[in-house]
């Protein structure tokens, strides 16, 4: 690989992980740029493993003040009210991430992500979306989209105890190692609007439930023009309305999706922190795993829930009807 | 507030925690608890922070460098949890302060450990304390997360343990087939028979060529005269060992009729007449390095670490790298011990490494490599040791919420199975035969008129059973015993009873005798009974003895390093890392639960036992094969 070599600060440093993913995946990652919104706990944990892996910068987006509630699950802001006032979460975060590991580029960016421009996303090889809004979501991936570039897109959301990531990789190509020999492969991902329009009746019954519950809350919060979380038991009989009717669009039964599960979702506003630890960490080895072009990335959906402990993946597209 | 967390938060508040190990995934622990709403937590470590540290362990800055971990990590906590109780030990958990009535006063105790021996400990004063443990490794991307509680679940010592890799003599003496073997060679006998203790036993060939033989049958060529020049001292050691060893072995037809015979080298094929002419002397580097800075590798022009070196430049390294020991650290010579954090060390590892592998046709391999097999180094990244944390303390709030059914052991995957990357299994019920928690007798046969009383101590008692400080009975005969408190003729008898055999102790111990071991720290005791053996194989039972009904323990050396690339990095090359690859890759699981009743061997599964965030991991395949219920 070409590009300079690896400083021997660089090499002391990062030496237990470049024992795990060798040095050209540790070149790649300081190369890499990564941009950030919607810093809230899990948001934060994945912005310190991919600051800690040494990736070459980091770009905060989240203009929200500072508040008690950013308080919680997040580590990067000291509960000083004297310290944060008046500050945006990205702005402190931003000078706790710096401290973690100087030779990564940690800035701000102020403004809303859905109003930036195709050319804004160019500057990225990795965009992150955390806690967006349905039309952010599809908004910000079809200008990825648009980039001659590939950009990775990926969006992660937690709720109550539990935890969605979606990853768009596009057209990507990878090695893998099957015995000795390593072996080229390609997947061909679908957007998050193509995603999340997969009629639901041919996908297996086994999937995950909250990839549907999730779809759900989506629509509530759109319909209802709320914010990320902004909901409360109040809403349930809402929240059973969307169902319903997306249950019957869809032809399934309304059994598809669990009533106790969708509760769960939105009284559960505040973040659980192990939670927020175990998302943020495989979000950020999905990262480094794209970035490094090194094992087989997760496709498209995975879905924590510490009620039942498990941490699947989802391959939702369209590959179920054809 | 929501119900569910108003739940989750009273048995947090109330809690007392202890957390072991303040390193990769203590840091990630520590900040998830706090973040959780624990506010009293204990934790003990008795490492300070090291440079390699800085890029997982993110409560640590350059500045903390040599500090504590666990008063550090203290510190950086309450920056951002300034009211909670958070109290550090900068101390070894095997210490006697932390007795059975130190655990009592805690309701879980959270390992985030790096060796199995400060595990089993740990998981010996959990039972006898009764109080319950949540176990955790990582290495690379696999990780897990285990409950330990008494009576419920097994304990942390019921499965067998894997029996680390070991090598029969004759292949690091005689036979390398692989580049560990040439490791093991270059580390435990060449490094250690130049630099470290002359007395101790080594099985290098030092007898000098057959000329020689003739008149001094005790030549030893590693003696060094006084006067004897550095450099010719090195090429005579280089030759020796490179050159007429090999020429010497290969003399043995019957070795080498089904297997590759390796080249004899010779330092004048590979080496100009003279170094210091060429190269300048070693006297010239800075004489303000200190011992663990001195390298030869600006002085041969050599750079980067992950590049190959030929032949030629290793054998440049194998004379600089010597002469500067014998120049530069000449007073630590006779008292070294191989350090993977000692340039020089490493330098002079991987040139004699690679030297001799280039004699046996074995692939060569740069000084990152070299360094990372002969230091045992862990494969360790951030964003594992977060996920494990986090599984940690959803543990920990079921254990505190006593809710026995949610129990769950947990796997990270570093490829799904049935989709899965985070896999949680039932935990099993302890284990009927576990000599720890079940107090089952062991058997040893053993030779009881060869084997001594101190064979049995070192090789057993300690190496095996894991015991700090250990008490060995006979009926009511007392063998043996370590404290503080004995008299000087009680440590004089025992002292005495180590060199006996065991047939010509005070009470003799013969075929059928049944002894008594116990550790007063762990308050485990353990009886084992005596079966004399005459032979035993020196390949295969080296030790000169056989344990059965026992949790293995680690080798503490270098030869289980070969273990220690358990994942699909490329920088690894070795067949383990191929294993996990392949075999995690779909394996089905069967719904079957395992019972008390089913008491067919688990598999042994991979252990690692390294420097840092320890590891264990075990392989998932065996999950699948042994009918756990996935929960
Ligand atoms: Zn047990």
């Amino acid at each position: 690989m070409d590009g300079e070599e690896l400083t021997a600060q660089e090499t002391a440093l990062y030496d237990r992980q470049i024992r795990v993913w060798g040095a050209n995946a540790q070149r790649r990652l300081t190369k890499s740029h990564i941009l950030v919104s919607g810093i809230k706990g899990t948001v934060t944990e994945f912005c310190k493993n991919i600051v800690l892996a040494g990736v070459g910068s980091v770009t905060l987006m989240d203009d929200n003040l500072v508040n008690e509630e950013s308080l919680n699950a997040n580590f990067l802001i000291p509960p000083d009210e004297n310290a944060y006032r008046g500050k945006t979460v990205a702005e402190i975060c931003c000078d706790s991430l710096k401290d973690f590991n100087p030779m990564v580029l940690v800035s701000v960016e102020k403004g809303d992500l859905s109003t930036r421009s195709t050319e804004f996303f160019e500057k990225f090889d990795v965009v992150v979306i955390g806690y967006g809004s349905l039309a952010t979501k599809k908004a910000v991936n079809e200008k990825c989209r648009k980039l001659s570039k590939r950009v990775a897109f990926y969006t992660v959301d937690c709720r109550d105890s539990c935890g969605e990531i979606f990853v768009d990789l596009q057209d990507y190509k990878y090695t893998k190692k099957k015995l000795e020999e390593k072996v080229e492969c390609e997947l061909n991902f679908p957007s998050f609007q193509e995603a999340v329009s997969v009629p639901w009746k041919p996908i297996p019954r086994r999937t995950a439930k909250l990839y549907f519950a999730m779809r759900v809350i989506e629509v509530f919060e759109e319909n209802e023009g709320r914010k990320h979380g902004e909901c409360s038991l109040l809403d349930l009989p809402t929240v059973l309305e969307i169902k319903k009717k997306l249950c019957e669009a869809n032809s399934v039964s309304e059994s598809h999706i669990p009533d106790s599960l969708l509760e769960r979702l939105i009284t559960g506003t505040i973040e659980f922190p192990p939670v927020c630890a175990i998302v943020g960490g495989i979000l950020a080895q999905e990262v480094i795993k794209a970035v490094s072009g090194k094992g087989e990335p997760l496709k498209n959906f995975f879905y924590y829930d510490a009620q039942d402990g498990k941490g699947v993946m989802e391959d939702i597209s369209n590959s179920f009807t054809s | 507030m929501d119900t569910q967390q108003q739940q989750q938060q009273s048995p947090v508040q109330g809690a007392k925690v202890l957390m072991v190990g303040a390193g990769g995934i203590g840091c990630e622990l520590l900040k998830t608890l706090a973040l959780s709403g624990f506010h009293d937590i204990h934790i003990i470590d008795m490492d300070t922070i090291e440079v390699s540290n800085l890029n997982r362990q993110f409560l640590f800055r350059r500045s903390h460098v040599g500090l504590s971990k666990a008063k550090v990590a203290r510190d950086a906590v309450l920056r951002f949890r300034p009211h909670i109780n958070i109290r550090s030990y900068h101390a070894n958990v095997k210490n006697p302060e932390f007795d059975v009535d130190f655990f009592k006063q805690f309701d879980v105790v959270l390992n985030g450990l790096d060796n199995l021996d400060a595990r089993r400990h740990v998981n010996r004063l959990c039972l006898a304390a009764d109080v319950p443990l949540v176990e955790s490794g990582t290495t690379g991307f696999l990780g897990q997360v285990t409950v330990h509680v008494k009576g419920k679940t097994e304990c942390y010592e019921c499965q067998t343990k894997p029996t680390p890799k070991t090598y029969p003599v004759c292949t690091i003496t005689s036979t390398p087939t692989k580049f560990v073997h040439c490791i093991v060679w270059a580390k435990d006998l060449l490094f250690a028979k130049l630099f470290g203790d002359k007395n101790q036993d080594n099985d290098l060939n030092v007898r000098a060529n057959k000329a020689a033989t003739t008149s001094k049958e005790t030549d030893d060529v590693f003696e060094r005269a006084e006067d004897e020049d550095i450099e010719q001292y090195g090429r005579k050691i280089y030759d020796h060992v490179f050159g007429y060893n090999i020429e010497a072995a290969l003399a043995n037809e019957e070795t080498w009729k089904n297997r590759r015979r390796p080249r004899p080298i010779y330092s004048k094929e590979v080496l100009p007449e003279s170094l210091t002419q060429k190269n300048g002397s070693a006297q010239n580097c800075s004489a303000t390095d200190d011992d663990s800075t001195v390298s030869s590798m600006p002085l041969l022009g050599l750079k980067n670490p992950q590049e190959l070196w030929g032949l030629t430049q290793n054998s440049l390294v194998f004379i600089e790298a010597l002469k500067l020991f014998f120049a530069k650290r000449k007073k630590e010579i006779g008292h070294l011990t191989f350090d993977k954090d000692d340039q020089l060390a490493v330098e002079f590892v991987t040139a004699a490494a690679n030297i001799r592998a280039e004699s046996f046709g074995i692939p060569l391999h740069s000084l990152f490599e070299a360094k990372g097999i002969a230091g045992n180094i862990v494969h360790a990244v951030a964003t594992t040791n977060a996920i494990v944390a986090g599984l940690i303390v959803i543990e920990a709030i079921k254990v505190l919420k006593k809710d026995a059914d949610k129990y769950r052991m947990t796997y990270c995957l570093e490829h799904p199975s049935r989709k899965m990357l985070l896999m949680p299994v039932e935990p099993f019920e302890p284990n009927p035969s576990c000599y720890v928690c079940s107090k089952t007798p062991l058997v040893l046969e053993i030779n009881t008129q060869k084997s001594k009383l101190r064979d049995l101590v070192d090789k057993i008692v300690k190496a095996k059973l894991g015991m700090n400080l250990p008490m060995i009975m006979h009926g009511a005969s007392l063998l043996y015993e370590v404290g503080d408190d004995l008299d000087d003729i009680m440590v004089a008898n025992y002292n005495a009873n180590l060199e006996k055999s065991l047939s010509e102790l005070p009470s003799p111990v013969i075929n059928g005798s049944i002894l008594t071991v116990e550790d007063l720290q762990q308050e485990l005791s353990c009886k084992i009974n005596v079966k004399h053996r005459e032979e035993f194989d020196e390949e295969k039972e080296p030790e000169g003895m056989v344990l059965s009904g026992w949790t293995q323990s680690p080798a503490l050396n270098g030869e289980s390093a070969s273990t220690s690339n358990n994942e699909s990095a490329s920088t690894s090359n070795n067949e383990s890392a191929v294993d996990v690859t392949e075999s995690s890759s779909g394996p089905e699981i069967a719904s079957k639960k395992r019972r008390l009743s089913d008491n067919d061997k688990r598999e042994t599964e991979n252990v690692e036992s390294e420097d840092d965030d320890l590891m264990e991991i075990e392989n998932p395949i065996t999950v699948s094969k042994k009918k756990r219920r996935v929960a």
